[in-house]
């Protein structure tokens, strides 16, 4: 990609996730009127025809990129300009390329069918208008992030999804569990958003400055930052983007869009990525400083360690939401960002070998905590855990559409498997311990059949779609040729990482079979009535809870009351309706068909379709030569663990009649107590992180209390003593001045009224002192 | 030595007769005493007249008026008497010190 | 009454002795103003100005006791002799008429007033008793302030005096002015004795309660 990005200019590109957010101002003003007055159905209307809506024009516009040839599927449209200060200029703009493309239809077409879905499972439900009002929410927050032409409108969507998600897994808050799952997630997000952050800024800010040649970078004429008047308050979009430096056409600078931060990174005549591989700060290279920082904040947001704790309690959520977000979509967001930074990252090859690392460790742990877990749910959470590190592993080590295409695969299945778990928790009455469950093949065919589909693709059998994705993540990481851990290369790395990636899909394989045996296979354990309605079957731990949960759960999305399908409670489990078991065909039906796109070229002798749509979009990473026979054989490992999994998780735990189980969980009693409580990760976090917060807001407080409040007390005191002095001024000085006057007055007449003392000779004395004076005074003064 | 008398003889008699007059007005406490004292200062000033008729006087103007002092003398002394027995009827008391309903 | 006695004898000597004193002492301080007045009326005048001493005397002893005595009825006694002596020096002053009428106005008739409302007054406590704190100090302060000064005016004053001429009965003349030049005067006093006349009365006279 020697080339500058072309760009196809679009209009009506922000229908896409205006239609969503239509949908969701709607129902947020209107919602709870609308569903008094008319019913529900108009809710879910409004909803899934803004999002069905969105699908349709995301389709639309498909077509008209495939219209286009492969190198110009680069839809643009600038919608306007958000602010301009300095050399910074932030465009509303969106653009659709193949990349974005990709998620824009998995995100419009899984969301349609999670909403079409949600309207059976939170039927009773009767904030029915605020759960798709969030739904919508969250679609045209997701669709801003992988629509956004820049970090800033990426990092708005990608807030707004961590703000959706919370208000969706925190949906039923009267019960404090999960108001708290809520804010775990919102909380744990928001670390990895600082990470994000800081590497955003990190990387405008090694893009900026003005620069000196120096040997060994190519020196390009760079206008000095004085002539950019970067303080100039007048300067506009136009005028930033006019006077910026332009190379070969390419425009040089400090950026935050993604098409102008490729042109200047991959035309190499710009000098941008010679400079950046030279610039180091505190004696670490900024490139992977700040790509490493960007995969801090995909760390949060898609749940790998350290910061994947919040990922399991999300599961108090509603199923449809745990579908759509913590499967499908919002938790592939990190993996989006590394594939749209793809020049970014591999330019480093320190930050590739961390995200690798880290996504391979991350499927192993998960997968390891899978293998005990009894919540169905909590089951599939650690599998998509596992999962997304398989991502990371593929766009780690280079190959992006692989880990793309793992995204779109998992999409499908992982969907398929939280909406079936979901149908089975409906079916047996909010029950989700699978220990209770058992022999529901009988009971719910068409469940049992779709997350039978959807087990086999996530195992990896070749006949589903998973294969193709894990296969190809799995030999490219075995190939990989550019890894380097803290700038010193690896080339151990890829191995190790195929090493527990294989581990991995065994493991995988085994927990999933032994979710599926363990829920449809054997007899039902459950009992006709298989427990209170107080105990909350939706709970991120399987304690019971107070009365709270009951009003919450009576309401729960119960099927089974508003559709008629059989008796009341008490009853055996049943099949969900049909607008539950129709999206689960759909969904399995495409884990199947989109096998499609990522036929290998072993066999077809041609790139795999989501490659070549790929192509253009993404980084090419160098690979080592390995040889067909190889490839055969890897292919065949990956099968070869898929089957050992689903052979044991056969022996084990089929028909639920053996023994082995109980006996190795009491032999290995410690080991299983560990893993089963999830390797005490959030206990260690409590004790290391939170409490010292809790205890450094308390110190806080006090000060705010004590010192910062005791300060205002202490002016307002110094404003009474000063008034009180004031007061005394007044009261002693003033008034005894006055006083005195007034006494003066008094005394004064009170010893001239003696004169009066009706006594004729003292009159009499007067008249002749006057007298006396008055002769003393003619004969002096004549 | 007897010297001869002249004017200014009687009119030093005429002063001291007033300022024994003035005193005895100043300092007595019986209001009768007070009228007394008056009549002799009246009589003081009536020498004053008589003596400067003699000495220094055409015509009769000086008796005259020396007659008249005496009609209104006795005319005051009357009335001043006057009150005093009645201001002795109200108060029992003819002295001037408690005669003091004018003071403040 | 011994001590009474010695005390009027010594008023009357002491009042006798301090007049002598002083109008030697004045006589002699102011000789030569009275150089003048000396010639005429040598012999006579010898006799006549030991009369008019001795008249003096008596006029001013009386009028010292008014004004020092303690019993207010030996103060009416010394008014009498004030009086008295008053009318025999109208005589000296050849104002025959004067003194007479002096005499019988006087003496006759105020006297006998103030005799009468001294003796009907009298009963109460306490009226001889002047206030000697303020009253006696004061007076006499007032006494040293005033004759002094009145007598060195007296003595110090050009008067223009004439030599008197001889001694002669002034009663037609003082009848005849009366009746032309002091008209309005004598009238007016005859009026004024009418109201006072029936003022004295109506002050004097007891209220009468209404019983």
């Amino acid at each position: 990609m020697e080339h500058p990005v072309a760009v196809t200019q679009a209009s009506l590109l922000w229908l896409i996730p205006a239609l969503p957010l239509a949908g969701f101002a709607v129902n947020a003003l209107l919602g709870v009127r609308l569903q008094k007055a008319f019913g529900k159905w108009i809710v879910h209307t409004v909803a899934i025809a803004s999002v069905a809506a969105s699908f349709a024009v995301a389709l639309v516009f498909l077509s008209e990129m495939l219209g286009l040839d492969a190198g110009h599927r680069h839809l643009q449209e600038t919608l306007w300009n958000l602010f301009t200060a300095g050399r910074l200029s932030v465009d509303l703009a969106f653009a659709l390329d193949p990349l974005s493309m990709t998620l824009v239809l998995v995100i419009t077409g899984i969301g349609s069918l999670i909403h079409l879905f949600s309207v059976g499972y939170m039927a009773e439900d009767p904030a029915y208008w605020r759960f798709f009002c969030y739904l919508n929410l969250f679609v045209f927050a997701m669709l801003l992030l992988v629509m956004g032409d820049n970090f800033a409108v990426m990092f708005f969507g990608w807030e707004g999804v961590g703000l959706a998600s919370y208000l969706l897994i925190a949906f039923w808050y009267s019960d404090p569990e999960k108001a708290k799952a809520g804010m775990k997630a919102f909380v744990v997000n928001r670390i990895g958003d600082f990470g994000f952050l800081l590497g955003m800024l990190l990387l405008f800010w090694a893009l900026g400055g003005a620069w000196a040649p120096r040997p060994g970078i190519r020196a390009v004429e760079y206008q000095p930052a004085s002539e950019l008047r970067p303080l100039d308050p007048a300067i506009g979009a136009a005028d930033a983007d006019a006077l910026a430096p332009r190379v070969a056409g390419v425009k040089v600078g400090p950026t935050l869009s993604f098409r102008e931060l490729r042109d200047e990174l991959t035309v190499e005549e710009t000098g941008v990525k010679e400079r950046l591989l030279h610039t180091t700060l505190f004696g670490m290279p900024v490139l992977a400083l700040s790509a490493i920082l960007l995969f801090v904040g995909a760390m949060g947001k898609s749940a790998q360690l350290p910061l994947y704790v919040w990922l399991p309690d999300a599961m108090a959520g509603p199923t449809p939401v745990s579908a759509l977000i913590h499967a499908a979509t919002m938790v592939t967001a990190g993996v989006y960002m590394v594939a749209r930074l793809s020049f970014l990252f591999a330019l480093s090859p320190s930050a590739m070998g961390w995200v690798a690392l880290v996504g391979a460790l991350s499927a192993a742990f998960a997968a390891s905590i899978g293998f005990f877990q009894y919540d169905i749910k909590k089951v599939l959470a650690y599998s998509t855990i596992s999962q997304l590190g398989f991502m990371f592993v593929g766009v780690g080590v280079g190959s992006y559409w692989a880990g793309t295409y793992h995204l779109v695969t998992h999409a499908f299945f992982k969907a398929t498997l939280f909406l079936a778990a979901g149908s089975v928790i409906l079916g047996c009455h909010h029950e989700q311990d699978m220990r209770r469950m058992g022999g529901l093949a009988k009971h719910m065919p068409l469940t049992r059949y779709t997350y039978l589909v959807a087990c086999i693709a996530i195992a990896g059998f070749p006949v589903a779609n998973g294969f193709y994705s894990k296969d190809e993540i799995l030999f490219r990481a075995f190939t990989s040729d550019h890894l380097a851990l803290f700038g010193v290369p690896t080339p151990w790395l890829g191995p190790a990482i195929y090493a527990l990636g294989i581990v991995t899909a065994v493991g995988t394989s085994f927990y999933m079979f032994r979710s599926y045996f363990m829920t449809f296979t054997g007899s039902y354990r459950g009992g006709a009535h298989p427990h209170e309605h107080n105990e909350d079957p939706h709970a991120a731990t399987a304690a019971p809870h107070g009365p709270l949960s009951a009003s919450v759960h009576a309401s729960d999305g119960a099927a089974h009351a508003a559709e008629g399908e059989h008796g009341g409670p008490g009853a055996s489990p049943h099949e969900s309706p049909w607008t539950v078991t129709s999206v689960l065909v759909v969904l399995a039906a495409g884990s199947v068909l989109t096998l499609l796109l990522g036929l290998p070229a072993l066999w077809t002798g041609s790139a795999p379709a989501f490659e070549r749509w790929l192509e253009p979009v993404v980084a090419q990473v160098t690979f080592r030569q390995a040889g067909e026979g190889t490839e055969w054989l890897f292919q065949l490992l990956g099968v070869a663990a898929a089957a050992g999994g689903l052979a044991a998780a056969w022996a084990l735990y089929r028909g639920g009649q053996s023994e082995v189980p109980a006996r190795l969980k009491a032999r290995f009693a410690a080991a299983w107590t560990v893993v089963y409580n999830k390797y005490y990760v959030d206990e260690l976090y409590a004790l290391a992180v939170v409490r010292p917060v809790v205890r450094l807001s308390a110190l806080l407080f006090w000060v705010d209390a004590h010192l910062i409040d005791g300060l205002v007390n202490l002016v307002g005191a110094l404003g009474r003593w000063a008034s009180l002095l004031s007061d005394l001024i007044d009261r002693f000085f003033v008034d005894w001045a006055v006083n005195a006057v007034a006494w003066l007055f008094r005394a004064a007449g009170r010893s001239l009224r003696r004169v009066q003392t009706g006594h004729i000779q003292t009159y009499l004395y007067g008249a002749l002192g006057g007298a006396l004076v008055v002769v003393l005074l003619n004969f002096l003064i004549r | 030595m007897p010297m001869a008398v002249t004017l200014a003889h009687y009119l030093v008699v005429g002063a001291l007769l007033f300022a024994l007059g003035l005193v005895t007005v100043a300092t007595r406490r019986n209001a009768v005493g007070v009228l007394m004292g008056v009549e002799l200062i009246l009589n003081g000033a009536n020498v004053n007249f008589v003596a400067f008729q003699r000495y220094a006087g055409g015509g009769v103007g000086g008796y005259v008026f020396a007659l008249f002092v005496i009609v209104l003398a006795a005319a005051e002394a009357a009335v001043g008497l006057a009150i005093v027995l009645a201001l002795f009827q109200t108060s029992k008391s003819i002295d001037v010190r408690q005669a003091d309903l004018l003071r403040e | 009454m011994p001590p009474r006695l010695g005390r009027l004898f010594a008023w009357a000597a002491a009042s006798a002795l301090v007049i002598l004193f002083v109008v030697v002492l004045g006589s002699v301080a102011l000789a030569p103003a009275l150089e003048g007045g000396r010639e005429a009326g040598g012999g006579q005048a010898g006799l006549s100005a030991v009369v008019f001493y001795a008249l003096s005397a008596v006029t001013l002893a009386g009028a010292a006791a008014v004004a020092f005595a303690r019993n207010i009825v030996y103060s009416a006694v010394g008014l009498l002799a004030a009086l008295l002596g008053a009318g025999s020096l109208y005589v000296l002053l050849s104002a025959d008429f004067v003194a007479i009428t002096q005499l019988l106005v006087y003496v006759g008739g105020v006297m006998v007033l103030v005799l009468f409302a001294v003796m009907l007054t009298s009963r109460i406590t306490e009226v001889n008793v002047s206030n000697r704190s303020f009253g006696a100090f004061g007076g006499f302060l007032l006494l040293v302030a005033l004759a002094p000064v009145l007598w060195v005016v007296a003595l110090v004053t050009p008067w223009h005096a004439q030599a008197p001429g001889p001694l002669a009965p002034t009663t037609a003349a003082i009848g005849d002015a009366l009746l032309t030049r002091f008209l309005l005067p004598f009238e007016i006093a005859s009026l004024i004795l009418l109201a006072t006349l029936i003022g004295a009365v109506v002050i004097a006279r007891k209220e009468l309660k209404a019983d």
